[in-house]
């Protein structure tokens, strides 16, 4: 948008105009010709290969091919022996189950295809997670087919067998007087009961429950605020205003998807709803929150509990409630968020991810304030993400090292990993004469453990959870288990003794005693198998036993108002926070990929591009423009140096990241990475940032104040980052945004629309689309016009899409070597543009990387009315449908690449290599082992070596939709059709129809007029990309509109 | 005297003609033979079927029911599951044969003799019951009778036919050979003639006084092979025909890469759909039951197997096969037929099921085959040839309304697959 002089850029190599980038930008298509197949000496000036080695090459190749059509092989047909009555071979089945990942919770529907799982969807009757999935959701389908997963249960590092481990460990267990169970947040009220009984059997057992991102201290200042240890349940959809303090909560706090789908309710815009919700965000490293924020503002760690003082002490001073005496800061737009909140009274939020219960409290004190409980938030039905006592986490690392425990059993937990203390924890396990890990691979803890009793995955697995309370859905199981592996509540149940110790069985009887009697049903088969079919079940309270000292035990009690005492809480934070801290400060988050880490070995999650800095296949330390700068730091394509970062004595090394909006003193590092021990794609990747977490406050914080240093090394690195790769040669209109009081006057404000000159001279400009050579293929879509738009505005970037996309696609993982090399092949990138106003010299460079605005703009194949693509190509290998699809035929390419080079989006994709049963690519794991293909999707192809690939629109499932109409002798609708990046997104950002059908979400969304002739996207935010070009995409987006006032934009 | 030498050659020509002639037209001859004796037995056949049935529709009524409820288990002169039930009306009364029908179990259980022997006879296997009505039983009846008095008559006819046909058809390559080596023999034979009144003739004229030098050069002319082999045209010309040769082959040869029209693998079981599809008309739905709902027909599994052969031709070894894959849990690996590249898409439910293809258009008279071949190419150009020829099959599908009636604005012609984007590259690959 020229008016404001508002500049996009991808990175800062782009925002200086560094000539590396530059170098590479005018290249427009920056490969080499990867014939020696060389990768590390790829870019040294190598001979290459020579012609007689071409022309050696091409004899060789003749002869192969005609010896290898000589004749055709042999190829079996096996059908199944008993073919089970639901299967119909190459018909998918759908099962309605339960994503869980310690206190992670999706509610999902498993695809099969002759009994294998190779794609999650989301299930829409789940009112929490209402059909939206993330992208380790997605990513899950892969980790079932993980070759590093345990084949049978082991003792002592041998490969055993059950009755043996089973035998020993009881007998172990019987002669144990301390026995610990160390789990993560357990969801399933069912488990809870089998670990009562366990602790029932064995009267020394203690449940220790700890989480690698603790949330205790919320936990613990609802305790003292509300006698209530719970988590809340918050509604961003109710939340007209909202103020974020560090709580990343659209990417990895405590239940993004649920979030996500809140929050993008109230950013969503049309003719009849002109208003949203104004979000601002107080945070040190650039979060996904923090770049969808309207308000978004870098400050240091140390200042947070400063800043929810100051916020607290605003709305106390509007309400006349006591204030807190604390330091002063300077805080921008601080006053204003305060206006804000105060003036949306009972329809605003305030959140914090601060693990500090004094910050929670004074939280819990501005919402109070502000009326928020009973609208926004809700504690009468508290969420169970998260149950982690990290007090007693800590207790039981004492007990082992001062050797008080004999017998300890790890279930879906790897402490050894992921705990600031497991270093410590893993020598002083051998204390302990027990150990058991359930752990589905020889991971970090089980390494140390004596048997590994290995759980199903949980697409294996029988199961209930209880995110909130009475809200109850199922797993259950979308493939038998395909290891010699046994769900841990079974093991439990034998080592207790239980008469039950099939927990399939064990789970139907607990339903039909604690929630068939009250569901109204008459009969349980009935009441089970509607469950089953739906995955989730609501129900009026609670009423399964929890476990003693549970967190639950007090939901039952009445909230009898705030209890907060300012005097206590501000001494605590005068003495912990301070305005000026001149140390560099630590902050520790996670990916939205790689999370904790629990999936580290999921090669789709490595490669899935973070949504801010868009690196893959590493963690780093971000550091701000200023600290480069000081430190005589550059970073062009990737290229970095290793720094030694030092927390109180623990080092750890990592390359630098400069990221634009990192707050000023403060450093961010990645957890989750730095896996030793979880398989081969994982391990040496990055650096593991637990240790570095602080726990001296009694619970864990990972923003860490003072005893930090950063010391810069000699050493080089390359980070792979993807966002810099593809260019549009300068043609900055793909992003249009506005703000919301001009959109509120104008709704086509921020519209940019190109005019071109004619013969007729400069005076008469015209719409590109006016002069053409091209006949319209539009008037030949008369069955189906597939079409798609994308709310910019709704976007937050999360990444779900583009791992949907992979695991529906068969799109190969091709390793950080290429992607450094520019091949990745996502089909769907998420492109992120900061911007910033007034660049218009060098001085002014520094100050827009301070903290840009951020836009995440969804780009895949355009499908062209017009395709350059298609005029290109010398083979016809590219062309347009009838139904307004770009077509690509792969058998037909040849590879010449022309149809990328004329592509203005940059969206096709080359195969330089042979991903698929190939050695060279291991981490491409769903091509290149028999278990991985299990993964694939049988109705797409697996494309070969030398042939370009694009998104197709999912062609395969609208295929697929049009026969169900067929059969059904009728017209496909909504329901029918949908794209895997629509189905998946959790913000609803990304509709997908068929245009000619005025019934269509997608007719709606754009606001489809109907022509005699045409037909008219009437819709005034809807643009195309690069509009001037007239290549007139099918796919349009919606213009961002930012909830900023004038003077601040 | 010249002349009278030359027209030797030339009568050879007209000669050979005559011969590839009489070749085709003897072909020709024998394919008719062939269609006139099929149509003999069609018409023996609604001969008899016409002769001695009181009422058609009873029967027809009957048929449709025995079809849709009994022939599972029941053939009218075939020991199948159940006994043959040819003559089932004269072994028992109406009476018996309706209660027996309606409620096998009771009958056994009242103590009826014959029908405890029945039981015992079929390995105590159960009739279901069946809610017909009393005159639903009768028609089936009706219907068996009728099947029965004509049976001998056709299994007569069927049995001349097959000798008819089977000559029929083996009689063009008998035939055939016959002819051919007899005028093989006296081309032979014309050959050895000629050469001799040549021989005989170019003596006589050697005797003879009296020629110009120009005749005796002819005369003393010997045929040298060595001559015309060095001739640059003769040359020319073999190069060129060679020339020709390799490059048609070549053509011909790199089409075929791939294609494996006619490829009749042998399998593992003897698996016969002329005796199952053909003869006993079990409907390709039975066994391939993916055909109408999934892109795969699917091959059937060997629980289908058993539902009939858990009774039928339990002792026959092709049979015992199966009941040794169920035993050792080891599926059957048939051989695939029809390999169609991995690249393109087909569904069998979108041609069956939405199109209302018939199972012979791709893959021939199954019904008549012993052994399962590739009938149709499976080329792309196939794919696409039928793709130009077909009419969609639109009549009461709603999905196809509108096109119908936007096609019908500016053709004449019926509604072509290829007018609904029936030759997009992305409808069979992606």
């Amino acid at each position: 948008m020229s008016n404001r002089n508002k500049v996009y850029w991808k990175g800062l190599e782009q925002l200086k105009n560094d000539p590396e980038y530059v170098k590479y930008a005018e290249k427009e298509f920056p490969d080499y010709l990867p014939i020696n197949g060389n990768k590390q000496s790829a870019d040294s000036s190598d001979e290459g290969s020579s012609r007689r080695d071409f022309l050696k090459m091409m004899g060789f190749s003749v002869a192969a091919a005609s010896l290898a059509a000589c004749e055709a092989p042999v190829r079996k047909a096996i059908p199944y022996l008993n073919k089970p009555v639901e299967i119909d071979p190459g018909v998918a089945n759908y099962y309605a189950s339960t994503y869980t990942q310690g206190g992670d919770y999706c509610s999902i529907v498993i695809k099969t295809r002759e009994g294998r799982p190779i794609k999650i969807e989301g299930n829409k009757q789940c009112k929490l997670t209402a059909g939206g999935v993330s992208a380790q959701v997605e990513a899950s389908v892969l980790s079932l087919y993980d070759q590093q997963r345990l084949t049978a249960p082991m003792a002592s590092g041998q490969k055993s067998d059950w009755q043996t481990i089973d035998q020993q460990i009881k007998s172990a267990l019987a002669s144990s007087r301390n026995i610990r169970i160390v789990s993560q947040s357990i969801l399933s009220p069912t488990t809870k009961k089998v670990i009562n009984d366990f602790i029932n059997r064995y009267p020394g057992t203690k449940h220790v429950v700890y989480d690698p991102q603790s949330s205790y201290g919320m936990v613990s200042a609802n305790q003292q605020n509300f006698g209530k240890a719970v988590l809340p349940a918050y509604d961003f959809s109710k939340a007209e205003v909202i103020v974020s303090l560090d709580a990343d909560f659209l990417g990895t706090w405590i239940a993004p998807v649920s979030y996500i789908k809140q929050y993008a309710r109230r950013r969503k815009l049309s003719g009849s709803r002109k208003s949203m919700s104004r979000h601002y965000h107080f945070e040190s490293n650039m979060s996904l929150t923090g770049s969808n924020a309207d308000y978004r503002v870098p400050v240091k760690a140390s200042q947070q509990g400063l800043i929810a003082a100051a916020v607290y002490n605003g709305l106390a001073a509007k309400s006349g409630a006591a204030s807190l005496s604390v330091g002063q800061l300077e805080v921008p737009f601080l006053d204003k968020a305060v206006d804000a909140l105060w003036s949306a009274k009972g329809k605003s939020l305030v959140v914090s991810g601060s693990n500090d219960p004094e910050v929670q409290m004074v939280v819990n004190a501005i919402n109070d304030l502000l009326g928020n409980y009973g609208t926004t938030i809700d504690l009468e039905k508290p969420v169970n993400y998260r149950q982690g006592n990290d007090q007693e986490m800590s207790q039981f690392v004492d007990d082992v090292t001062g050797g008080r425990v004999d017998a300890v059993i790890f279930y879906n937990a790897n402490p050894v990993y992921d705990h600031p203390q497991g270093g410590l924890l893993g020598t002083e396990l051998e204390k302990v004469a027990l150990k058991v890990s359930t752990s589905d691979r020889m991971d970090e803890t089980a390494s140390v453990c004596d048997f590994v009793a290995p759980d199903h995955h949980y697409l294996e697995s029988w199961n209930d959870s209880e995110p909130q309370n009475g809200h109850i859905s199922l797993t259950q199981p979308g493939i038998t288990p395909l290891f010699n592996t046994r769900q841990v509540q079974a093991s439990l149940l034998t080592w207790a003794g239980a008469p039950q110790t099939d927990y399939y069985k064990y789970l139907t009887e607990t339903w039909k005693s604690v929630y068939f009697p009250g569901s109204g049903e008459n009969d349980f088969e009935t009441f089970w198998n509607q469950s089953l079919y739906n995955g989730v079940v609501e129900i009026a309270t609670s009423s399964v036993q929890e476990p003693e000292n549970s967190p639950e035990e007090d939901s039952s009690e009445e909230t009898a108002g705030i209890s907060f005492d300012p005097g206590m809480v501000s001494g605590q934070i005068q003495a912990r926070y301070q305005s000026d801290n001149a140390e560099t400060e630590l902050v520790l988050y996670q990916k939205v990929g790689i999370g904790t880490g629990a999936q580290a070995n999921n090669p789709w999650l490595q490669e899935l591009p973070d949504p801010i800095t868009k690196a893959v296949w590493d963690n780093y330390i971000t550091v701000s423009q200023k600290f480069a700068r000081e430190n005589g730091l550059t970073m062009t394509e990737g290229k970095t140096k290793m720094a030694n970062l030092t927390v109180n004595g623990v080092t750890v090394t990592a390359p630098i990241l400069i990221q634009p909006g990192q707050a000023n003193g403060t450093i961010g590092l990645a957890l989750g990475y730095g896996r030793t021990s979880a398989g081969r794609v994982a391990d040496g990747l990055g650096a593991n940032a637990f240790a570095l977490v602080d726990r001296s406050n009694g619970s864990l914080s990972y923003q860490i104040t003072s005893g930090v240093t950063l010391e810069i090394t000699s050493e080089s690195h390359s980070i792979g980052q993807t966002q810099t790769h593809e260019t549009y040669m300068g043609r900055e209109t793909v992003i249009q945004e506005a703000l919301l009081s001009e959109y509120q006057q104008d709704e086509y404000a921020g519209q940019f629309a190109p005019k071109i000159a004619t013969w007729k001279g400069d005076e008469e400009k015209v719409a590109p689309h006016t002069v053409t050579l091209w006949k319209h293929h539009q008037d030949e879509y008369v069955n189906h016009h597939w079409g798609m738009s994308i709310d910019l505005n709704s976007c937050v970037g999360c990444g779900a899409c583009t791992i949907a996309c992979q695991a529906e696609n068969n799109i190969p993982v091709v390793g950080r070597d290429e992607v450094l090399t520019r091949r990745e092949m996502h089909w769907l990138r998420i492109d992120r543009y900061y911007s910033s106003v007034g660049v218009d010299d060098y001085s002014s460079l520094e100050q827009a990387a301070e903290n840009p605005e951020v836009t995440f703009q969804p780009m895949m194949c355009q499908h062209c009315n017009n395709a350059p693509c298609e005029t290109v190509c010398p083979v016809a290998a590219t062309t347009h449908s009838t139904e307004g699809l770009n077509q690509m035929a792969y058998n037909r390419c040849i590879g010449t690449r022309y149809c990328a080079n004329n592509c203005p989006y940059k969206v096709r994709r080359f195969n330089w290599f042979k991903y698929h049963d190939n050695d060279q690519f291991p981490e491409n794991s769903s091509m290149n082992n028999t278990l991985g293909r299990m993964v694939l999707n049988p109705d797409v192809t697996v494309r070969a070596r030398g042939v370009m690939e694009k998104c197709t629109m999912c062609v395969q499932r609208i295929q697929a939709g049009k026969l169900t109409a067929k059969q059904e002798g009728r017209r496909p609708t909504d329901s029918d059709v949908n794209t895997a990046c629509a189905s998946a997104c959790p913000a609803d950002a990304i509709v997908f129809g068929d245009m000619n059908n005025p019934e269509s979400k997608i007719a709606k969304t754009l606001q489809i007029d109907y022509h005699e002739d045409r037909k008219e996207v009437a819709e005034p935010r809807a643009y195309t990309v690069l509009q001037e070009l007239n290549v007139d995409p099918n796919i349009f987006y919606l213009r961002k509109i930012r909830n900023k006032d004038e003077e601040n934009a | 005297m010249f002349a009278t030498l030359r027209p030797v050659g030339c009568h050879l020509l007209p000669i050979l003609v005559f011969f590839f002639l009489s070749l085709t037209s003897v072909r020709a001859q024998s394919d008719s033979t062939g269609t006139e004796v099929a149509s003999d037995t069609s018409t023996v056949e609604t001969a008899t079927s016409q002769g001695g049935i009181s009422d058609e529709a009873v029967i027809a009524e009957g048929e449709s029911l025995f079809n849709a409820n009994c022939r599972v288990c029941h053939a009218v002169d075939q020991q199948l599951v159940g006994p043959a039930l040819a003559g089932v009306y004269d072994r028992r009364d109406m009476d018996w044969i309706k209660s027996f029908v309606k409620n096998s179990q009771a009958v056994i259980a009242s103590g009826d003799d014959y029908a405890v022997s029945l039981y015992e006879d079929y390995n105590q296997t159960a009739m279901p019951s069946f809610n017909f009505s009393d005159t639903e039983v009768e028609s089936i009846i009706a219907y068996v009778r009728a099947e029965a008095e004509k049976e001998p008559e056709v299994t007569a006819a069927a049995g001349d036919t097959p000798g008819v046909s089977s000559q029929a058809t083996e009689g063009p390559s008998n035939f055939l050979t016959v002819i051919i080596v007899g005028l093989v023999i006296v081309l032979a034979l014309i050959l050895v003639v000629l050469f001799l009144i040549i021989n005989f003739l170019t003596k006589f004229l050697e005797k003879r006084e009296g020629l110009d030098s120009a005749d005796r050069e002819i005369i003393a002319q010997k045929f040298s092979l060595g001559k015309l082999v060095k001739k640059p045209a003769f040359v020319g010309i073999v190069a060129f025909v060679f020339g020709i040769f390799v490059l048609k082959s070549v053509i011909d040869g790199l089409y075929q890469v791939g294609i494996q029209q006619g490829y009749a693998p042998k399998q593992p079981i003897a698996f016969s759909h002329k005796l199952h599809a053909g003869q006993y008309e079990i409907d390709c739905n039975y066994c391939h039951t993916g055909v109408r709902k999934s892109k795969s027909a699917n091959i059937p599994s060997a629980n289908i197997c058993m539902n009939c052969h858990g009774q039928i031709l339990t002792e026959s070894p092709e049979i015992q096969k199966i009941y040794a894959a169920i035993e050792n849990d080891q599926p059957i690996e048939w051989v695939r037929v029809h390999n169609l590249p991995d690249l393109a898409y087909f569904n069998h439910a979108q041609h069956v099921a939405v199109g209302g293809q018939e199972c012979q258009t791709c893959h021939g008279e199954i019904q008549e085959m012993e052994v399962v071949e590739q009938y149709a190419p499976l080329t792309m150009g196939w794919c696409i040839n039928c793709h130009k020829e077909t009419n969609v099959n639109t009549k009461g599908n709603a999905y196809y309304d509108n096109l119908v009636e936007l096609h019908a604005q500016h053709s004449k012609e019926p509604l072509k697959v290829e007018d609904i984007g029936g030759l997009e590259c992305a409808k069979c690959h992606y």
